[in-house]
């Protein structure tokens, strides 16, 4: 199945070199998970952050097969603002 | 130095200065700052005084840690009767001043009365006085800032001034500080300029003293600095790219208001965002974002320095725009940009310039001007009104000129300097007006995050994110993850997150700093530096004080449980069209009453007799 990762913030560096708007579009098995897709790009613990079609996902959940074809995993770095 | 116990009263009507002690059994109760003196506020003026009248005073003041080695604290308050809301105003500021009116040996500066003609006030550690500033009006906060500086020839002195925009009766303007930061919400700069106060110059050097226990102080703030650094929020997040990070994952949330609050994502929230500032411009092949910076005694140095491309409509014929300047909060690029549909990350940079050039606080002002730009687009306002101009949403040349005429106070400029609901209700549309007790709204949409919407709704000072700041932890988990869409147990978050807001205010430090700190960091830094025994409990007891004696205050200006609302637009009218949110509303009837109940106050949002007693009030 196909879904789009976002990296945001200094994880953008992670993405592929051909990626735009912080976006790339990924093939996936159904069994993958958030944490298993995350672990391909991004390094153990950067990921804080973590939102499914903008939902929070809590960090047990990552590790659930709740990806679907065309969801959306947006991720971001310890951040915040005001 | 923690309290100096020096006030600093100017009564401008007599043109009389004169120098009077701390009450220090209302700082026992109140702290500093926001806190006492909206207590000086409460008991010196009538609130149903008008606000732009003689009889409102107007109060810059200062925290007991303000100017002290602890992080963030730099911060200094203007405290008076809002004239946009009608309801007590107290506004934030960072950059220097702060700092230097503690070092000059003042907590707070109580400015009654209003001169006869404009003046403005220079104090030199224990010298002050006012003097004639007749070439300064009509000047903007920069051109202010450098006329004083060259005057006293005194590189170090710290200068807070309004633009044209408060002379002109603009009802958001700020008092800008340090050319680029701002006391910016519910318009205490037309306060000040109604009292024909045009600027505030100090130079203090008396040094940093009175700290009840050195040695303890200097191992709490330690201890304080070693907690922001480690935190990644505030050790790397925040420095690294500012509060802008939050325009793609509010979008993503789906709760970013977009073109007046009709939607709540933006298409164009990548262009603008923190990742977009940092991105080389074909034009001029430079980044928007210059670099970073700090506040006076910060750790974490959010601040945003940028520079508009030279060959930018904005820019390209003025030169003195060119260079590096104040650079776009998330709070400033989501409503100059996404709340007016305006994805040019240069172009509301510059209207973000002017803002500080000539004092306005660009939430209104880009609220306001979304606000015309339904109007427009409906049919309620027309090219005449605009003098040719379609104020079109996504136009960034109608931003920039609106936020111009704004600025000068001209034509059009004139009537969104009355804010948006003044705006909406003066061309029959009141429904547009996205706004609470007058103010418009901050960049977070109550309908994909509920309790937000709570928290703007009791707001003391009008719709506000800095009074609840309840997306921390709906959003970012902060200092434990919420479910946003979720409306139990909302009531008593806000609270909480009012509550402990109030004492940060209230102590000289930065709200920023409560992503690392809990209470029991601050707590321990406010206790070695102060006379008397402050635990957390004692801390939260001030904040629910100061937080009642404000409801209290807006109770007796005449407001009541009627204004503790959202737009009919955010809780029946229209639902989230997108996103986590889709087909929601804000269900603030829900969370609204229990919100009463955990305060201690009646039904109708009044504070109980036994509520009062308890807090001392």
């Amino acid at each position: 199945m196909k879904i789009t990762l976002k990296l945001y913030a200094g994880l953008s560096q992670y993405l592929p070199v051909d990626s735009k708007n912080h976006s790339t579009k990924l093939d996936i098995s159904s069994s993958a998970t958030a944490s298993s897709v995350l672990d391909k790009f991004v390094p153990e613990g950067a990921a804080h952050l973590v939102l499914l079609n903008g939902v929070f996902l809590e960090p047990e959940e990552r590790k659930l097969p709740k990806l679907k074809d065309g969801d959306t995993l947006a991720v971001w770095p310890p951040v915040a603002g005001g | 130095m923690s309290w100096t116990k020096k006030v600093l009263r100017v009564n401008l009507t007599e043109g009389s200065i004169s120098e009077e002690p701390l009450n220090m059994e209302w700082a026992m109760d109140y702290l500093g700052q926001r806190g006492l003196a909206t207590k000086y506020l409460v008991e010196e003026t009538d609130p149903k005084s008008d606000a732009l009248s003689p009889e409102n005073k107007m109060i810059m003041t200062t925290g007991p840690l303000t100017g002290t080695i602890a992080s963030t604290a730099g911060r200094y308050s203007v405290v008076t009767k809002s004239p946009l809301t009608g309801a007590i105003a107290c506004s934030n500021s960072g950059g220097y001043i702060g700092n230097e009116m503690k070092n000059a040996g003042w907590d707070m500066i109580i400015f009654e009365g209003k001169a006869p003609n404009p003046v403005y006030l220079y104090i030199e550690n224990d010298k002050a006085e006012l003097l004639p500033a007749d070439d300064l009006w009509g000047k903007t906060v920069w051109e202010t800032d450098e006329l004083l500086h060259t005057k006293h020839q005194e590189p170090q002195l710290r200068v807070a001034a309004i633009g044209r925009s408060a002379e002109k009766g603009c009802l958001f303007a700020a008092i800008v500080n340090d050319l680029h930061r701002a006391a910016g919400r519910s318009g205490v700069g037309t306060v000040m300029a109604s009292k024909n106060l045009k600027a505030v110059a100090i130079r203090g050097t008396l040094g940093v003293g009175n700290i009840e226990n050195p040695k303890e102080f200097l191992q709490a703030t330690q201890d304080g600095k070693k907690v922001l650094a480690e935190n990644a929020v505030t050790g790397e997040g925040l420095p690294e790219h500012g509060t802008q990070v939050l325009m793609n994952v509010i979008n993503e949330v789906g709760a970013l208001p977009t073109r007046n609050h009709r939607e709540v994502q933006f298409e164009g929230a990548g262009k603008i965002s923190a990742e977009a500032m940092r991105e080389v411009r074909e034009g001029d092949g430079r980044a928007n974002l210059t670099t970073n910076a700090a506040c006076f005694g910060c750790t974490i140095a959010c601040q945003r320095v940028s520079t508009v491309d030279k060959t930018h409509f904005t820019v390209k014929d003025k030169p003195e725009y060119q260079g590096s300047s104040g650079g776009l909060e998330f709070e400033n690029a989501w409503s100059l940009g996404t709340d007016c549909g305006v994805d040019d990350l240069d172009a509301i940079t510059f209207a973000n310039y002017l803002c500080n050039e000539d004092g306005m606080d660009p939430i209104s002002l880009g609220a306001t001007i979304a606000a015309a730009m339904e109007l427009f687009e409906e049919g309620y306002i027309t090219v005449e009104n605009t003098d040719g101009v379609e104020l079109k949403f996504g136009s960034a040349e109608a931003l920039v000129w609106a936020t111009e005429v704004t600025a000068k106070g001209e034509g059009f400029g004139k009537e969104l300097g009355l804010g948006s609901k003044r705006l909406c209700e003066k061309y029959g549309r009141p429904e547009f007006s996205m706004t609470v007790k007058g103010q418009e709204f901050p960049a977070y949409d109550p309908r994909g995050i509920q309790g937000i919407g709570l928290a703007y709704a009791t707001s003391n000072r009008g719709a506000c994110h800095l009074r609840g700041y309840t997306v921390a932890s709906e959003i970012m988990g902060i200092p434990e993850k919420t479910d946003p869409l979720e409306t139990e147990g909302k009531a008593g978050l806000v609270k909480a997150f009012q509550d402990a807001t109030a004492v940060v205010d209230s102590v000289g430090i930065c709200v920023f700093s409560t992503f690392a700190w809990s209470m029991e960091d601050i707590a321990p830094q406010i206790d070695a530096a102060c006379e008397g025994d402050w635990s957390v409990d004692r801390c939260l007891e001030v904040g629910e004080r100061i937080w009642t004696m404000e409801r209290d205050y807006n109770l007796a200006a005449g407001l009541t449980a009627m204004d503790d609302t959202l737009p009919k637009r955010l809780i029946k009218d229209i639902a989230a069209k997108s996103g986590p949110a889709e087909g929601r509303v804000n269900d603030l009837s829900k969370m609204l009453p229990e919100y009463y109940e955990v305060r201690g106050w009646t039904p109708d949002g009044v504070p109980t007799e036994e509520t009062r007693q308890r807090l001392g009030l």
